[in-house]
């Protein structure tokens, strides 16, 4: 399979983090989404591939190409979407345009017109009048009328109304229709894009901890639940992410262990949310939930 | 064709959209020679991932239902085809020795499942 973005090594160090060899591949025409907690990494690591940051070690490769290979090249096959507007607040949409044109040999005016058209967004209006949403949208004319190949979404879409987000999962499975184009998204709300991706990469403390298939992984793992008392030691060894309740206990098992634990606990299909929550307590050494005392 | 994909089901969703398919090739609504909407199309149709209708076709292709021409993309197979033949009876089967266990269960005889089977076969289901 062809590799569109290729991941080698990639490291940074702040005085408190660092980014820790993260490695991986995504082909063409696949959509993989980033997991993790807040300052886990994903932005270092999305903003390390944007070539929005100079990193300490490692190697992205995008079309087989680094960024100092080709420069210009590079960032305009990437089309990046903050979770905030980057665009001068005071501009209209019609001087972004400007400058956009200016900057991208691929710029196509007529198509960003014909998505602000259909996104009902005013060329006239400052960008510091538009709504969230707006500003959203504005971000994703400008990828989409270039011929980028790697769409960046670093919570893009967060704190979307319902039916804008659902227009752009639209539009993501659009973007990659043809095989040739992929992305790769940050998100916190895995709901909404747990269907459409392909891949999911998680990534806590700077490492890459996980980095599967969705379907693969949906189908690998089970949610247990049952009496502490029910689980013998040999079980115990088996759970990931140990979650002790007063009534209870819950963890994640891989599904093919289930025969050894028997009728005496409930199962169920686990969704991306649940196995991601399990993992990190389980790198956590089940601490993550215990505020016991706390309050 | 349709496809529809319920989150509360037991099945995965590759298996959804593979078993929908096959019902409707099975029953003929989906007919022999149909070119399929692509991977990657149905993917967006459906919103899902591409990986899953990939498998989904993949597992439709190696149990005979369908073939994938290069260029032309996936075709529906006769029902002649030896695969999809013996497909069918394995569905023939699985029905058959759900109504027998079933029958046992409730003390049925033999003749009076036969009865039934005779009722069904002339679409008088009463």
């Amino acid at each position: 399979m062809e590799q569109l973005l290729e991941v080698k090594g990639l490291c940074k160090n702040y005085k408190k983090f660092q980014l820790k060899e993260v490695t991986f591949d995504l082909p063409a025409g696949y959509i993989a989404g980033f997991v993790g907690r807040n300052g886990a990494g994903k932005t270092t690591t999305l903003n390390a591939i944007a070539a929005l940051l100079r990193t300490d070690g490692g190697e992205v490769r995008l079309c087989g190409k680094t960024y100092k290979e080709d420069p210009v090249l590079y960032k305009d096959r990437i089309g990046y979407i903050g979770d905030e507007s980057y665009f001068p607040a005071e501009m209209t949409a019609k001087e972004i345009r400007h400058i956009l044109k200016v900057h991208y040999d691929t710029f196509k005016v007529e198509e960003f017109d014909a998505l602000m058209k259909r996104w009902r967004l005013p060329m006239n209006q400052k960008v510091r009048e538009f709504s969230r949403g707006m500003r959203v949208k504005l971000m994703f004319a400008q990828a989409l009328c270039r011929r980028t190949r790697l769409l960046i979404l670093d919570e893009a879409t967060n704190g979307l109304d319902p039916i804008v987000r659902n227009e752009i999962l639209n539009v993501l499975q659009g973007y990659i229709e043809d095989g040739t184009k992929s992305i790769l998204f940050s998100t916190h709300v895995l709901s909404d894009l747990e269907q459409i991706a392909d891949y999911i990469y998680f990534i806590d403390q700077g490492e890459l901890v996980l980095n599967e298939a969705k379907d693969e992984l949906l189908e690998k793992y089970l949610l247990i639940k049952g009496d502490m008392s029910d689980l013998g030691d040999e079980m115990q060894k088996k759970l990931v992410g140990l979650e002790k309740g007063e009534y209870g206990f819950e963890a994640i098992i891989e599904a093919d262990d289930m025969a050894g634990f028997g009728s005496s606990f409930v199962y169920d299909k686990p969704n991306i949310d649940k196995i991601i929550w399990h993992f990190a307590l389980e790198r956590d050494g089940g601490k993550a939930h215990q505020f016991e005392g706390v309050l | 064709m349709k496809i529809l994909i319920s989150n509360q089901s037991e099945l995965p969703i590759y298996a959804q959209v593979r078993e929908q398919l096959k019902e409707q090739i099975l029953n003929g609504e989906i007919p022999e020679g149909t070119v399929l909407p692509s991977i990657r199309k149905l993917a967006k149709e459906i919103g899902v991932s591409v990986i899953t209708t990939t498998r989904a076709y993949n597992e439709l292709e190696a149990e005979g239902f369908i073939a994938s021409m290069q260029g032309k993309g996936s075709v529906v197979l006769s029902k002649e085809n030896q695969m999809l033949r013996e497909q069918c009876l394995i569905r023939i089967e699985n029905g058959l020795s759900v109504a027998v266990e079933t029958a046992k269960r409730i003390g049925l005889e033999r003749g009076e499942l036969l009865e039934l089977l005779d009722m069904a076969w002339n679409g008088d289901g009463e």
